[in-house]
This record gives C-alpha cells, sequence and structure tokens, in this order.
C-alpha cells in the first residue's frame, strides 16, 4: 500500500461530552479488523482518555509530547494494540498542555505515519474551537463531526463546520450519536432529519449511533463495542467503518418494534 | 406562535419541533456573526453616507445584528439632529 493512499480522518464535535473518543476507538477498532492498518492519534494533549476506551492505558511509556521533543521515536511511542490487530495508538500527554505540539509538529508525525503504511489515520480531537483543535485538524484530509440530536451539541457541530471549511476540509462527515429512536417517534427528540436539516446540505451522513447502555459497560472494560456481537451501537459502528472503506450499506432499523402493549395502548388512545 | 384556537384546546408544538425551530434561528444568527472591525466599518460607511443628507447624533447611533421574521436583519437606531441645510 502506498502513502498516497492513507486517509487521514479527524473526528470532531465542538462540544465536549457527545462521543468523540468512544467514536473513534470504536471506527478504529472496527477498520483493523476489516483488515485496515490503523493508527489512532489522541490529540486531547492533558485529557488523555483514547486509551481508557481501548483498554491500553497501562501499557504507555511514550506519548505524542515524547516524540514530538525528540525523546522517543514515532515506533517506540505507538502501543500496538494485542486484541486486535493492525491497531496502534499513540496516546496523548497527560501532564502537559495544547501548546506542547503545533500543527506543523502535527503534519511531520502523520507524514512519518503515511510512510509507515498505515491505511488509516484516525485523530481524536479535543473539544474546543482552540490550540488544540487546530492542531488535531492541521494533517487531515477528512473530517467527522460528532454531534448529539440536541440543540447545544447540534449548535457547536454548525460552528465546528464552518471552522473546518476555513481549513479547507469541507463536505464532512456527519455521526449522529446517542439517538434514542421512542423518543424521536414520540416527537420528543430531533430526528436525524431534523440534525441533518439545520446543518445543511455540505454535510454527508455517515453514521447513526443509538443510545445503548453497552456502550457504558464495554468503554468499563476497555473492549470497543464495535468488537462484541449483538448490541446495536457496535454493529452502526461496524457499519460506519463499511462506508469508510466506500461500501454501500443501509442505515439500521432503530425503530422499536411494538409490542402487543403498546398496540393496545394505542388502541385505546392513551398517551404515554 | 400558536392561535387562541390551539392554546384553548391544548394543540401544543412538540418538544422536538420546539428545538428544530430554535435552533434554526440561533443557527442564522450565529452564522450571521459579523466581526467587531467589519462592524465598525459598515458603521462608519453608513454614517458617510447618511451625512450627505443629514447630520446624525453619532453618540446614539446604533447598529446590531437581529432576528426578524424567519431571518435575520440589520437594525439601526439613527438619530437625526436635523436635515442638511444644502
Amino acid at each position: 500500500m502506498s502513502e498516497n493512499n492513507t486517509r487521514v480522518i479527524v473526528i470532531t464535535s465542538g462540544k465536549g461530552g457527545v462521543g468523540k473518543t468512544t467514536t473513534t476507538a470504536n471506527i478504529g477498532t472496527a477498520l483493523a479488523n476489516m483488515g485496515e492498518k490503523v493508527a489512532l492519534l489522541d490529540a486531547d494533549i492533558g485529557l488523555r482518555n483514547l486509551d481508557l476506551a481501548l483498554g491500553l492505558e497501562n501499557r504507555i511509556v511514550y506519548d505524542i509530547v515524547d516524540v514530538v521533543e525528540g525523546r522517543a521515536k514515532l515506533r517506540q511511542a505507538l502501543i500496538k494494540d494485542k486484541r486486535t490487530q493492525n491497531l496502534a495508538l499513540l496516546p496523548a500527554a497527560q501532564t502537559r498542555d495544547k501548546s506542547a505540539v503545533n500543527p506543523a509538529q502535527m503534519r511531520q508525525l502523520i507524514q512519518e505515519l503515511r510512510e509507515d503504511g498505515y491505511t488509516f489515520i484516525i485523530i481524536d480531537c479535543p473539544a474546543g474551537i482552540e490550540q488544540g483543535f487546530r492542531n488535531a485538524t492541521a494533517g487531515a484530509t477528512e473530517a467527522i463531526v460528532v454531534t448529539n440530536p440536541e440543540m447545544s451539541s447540534v449548535r457547536d457541530a454548525d460552528r465546528i463546520i464552518g471552522l473546518l471549511e476555513a481549513q479547507d476540509l469541507r463536505n464532512p462527515y456527519l455521526i449522529v450519536n446517542r439517538l434514542r429512536p421512542k423518543m424521536v417517534k414520540n416527537q420528543e427528540m430531533l430526528a436525524v432529519e431534523d440534525v441533518q436539516d439545520v446543518l445543511g446540505s455540505s454535510v454527508k451522513l455517515l453514521g447513526i449511533i443509538p443510545e445503548d447502555e453497552v456502550i457504558i459497560t464495554s468503554t468499563n472494560k476497555g473492549e470497543p463495542a464495535a468488537t462484541l456481537e449483538g448490541n446495536l451501537a457496535g454493529q452502526a459502528y461496524r457499519n460506519i467503518a463499511r462506508r469508510l472503506r466506500g461500501e454501500t450499506v443501509p442505515f439500521l432499523d432503530l425503530e422499536e418494534k411494538t409490542g402487543f402493549l403498546d398496540r393496545l395502548k394505542g388502541l385505546f388512545g392513551s398517551k404515554k | 406562535m400558536p392561535s387562541l384556537f390551539e392554546r384553548l384546546f391544548g394543540k401544543r408544538e412538540k418538544p422536538a419541533e420546539t428545538a428544530k425551530n430554535r435552533l434554526k434561528l440561533v443557527l442564522m444568527h450565529d452564522r450571521a456573526d459579523i466581526p467587531g472591525p467589519m462592524m465598525e466599518q459598515m458603521r462608519q460607511e453608513i454614517l458617510t453616507v447618511l451625512s450627505k443628507y443629514v447630520v446624525i447624533d453619532e453618540q446614539h447611533l446604533d447598529v446590531s445584528i437581529d432576528k426578524a421574521d424567519g431571518g435575520i436583519a440589520l437594525v439601526a437606531s439613527i438619530p437625526i439632529v436635523r436635515v442638511n441645510a444644502d
């Protein structure tokens, strides 16, 4: 695989807590399991978390700042996931801040990873729109915006889309995370179509992740849900990975199957 | 705005609809965010044009971006002292 085929994707959101890190861990793991050679880069310097999502926190020796400042070679700092072949993590530094790395250094790192034959380099962007955002987006050629179907995160996503455009990252992918199908059905929560309508046609819908308790339990164990069978969120993440590889995969049917009791309630017009 | 009928008989806007409408407005406002220096330049140029015809009370001049029906508007309050004689 030549270095020109490397996809460099930044995962961003503006607002914190919408699921960037979980998304990075899951998409990365799913892609690696499909045979891609994946490097995950935690650009959230000072607030290291991607290692936890992947269960790699005990294996960190060097971090991104050690590499940038010449204390370690990139290959020494990269942690190879033993459970998922082809998956490597470059951890963030925990005791430094966003100014420890600059966009030029970021681009240099990505260039080295390209030369090492990675097919996907996925960057977990910190929340916010300052230095950390500029670093994380510096070497990327594609962007994924993660949002929740909720006002403030959609507003921040809109702002981020504008800032990505200013960095020449046009037409970002959109992931709507933590959707609650039942609430959407009752028109209590923004639907994916509403989010798309509000954000405009410049974004391409890449995936819809339902709110799922498995995300909490799998994160507790450090095993991304995408590696587990029999749960919707993991399935949705695997579908995203397939779409990124160019496959056409229909969106999951998240509509709750209505049971007998629901139909009975419907018959008598009772409100929930 | 719900009509009297809707208010009396409780036809309510669904929460998702409320959120969508509020979001649309706030995003229009956000997207039209005009940087301070540009706003100041606009203010100055409006003043220059208007000063050809009227004398303006510059101390009480106010130019701002506001929400309007279904969109946003540049709203200017320009107190006129008197019309220019020539």
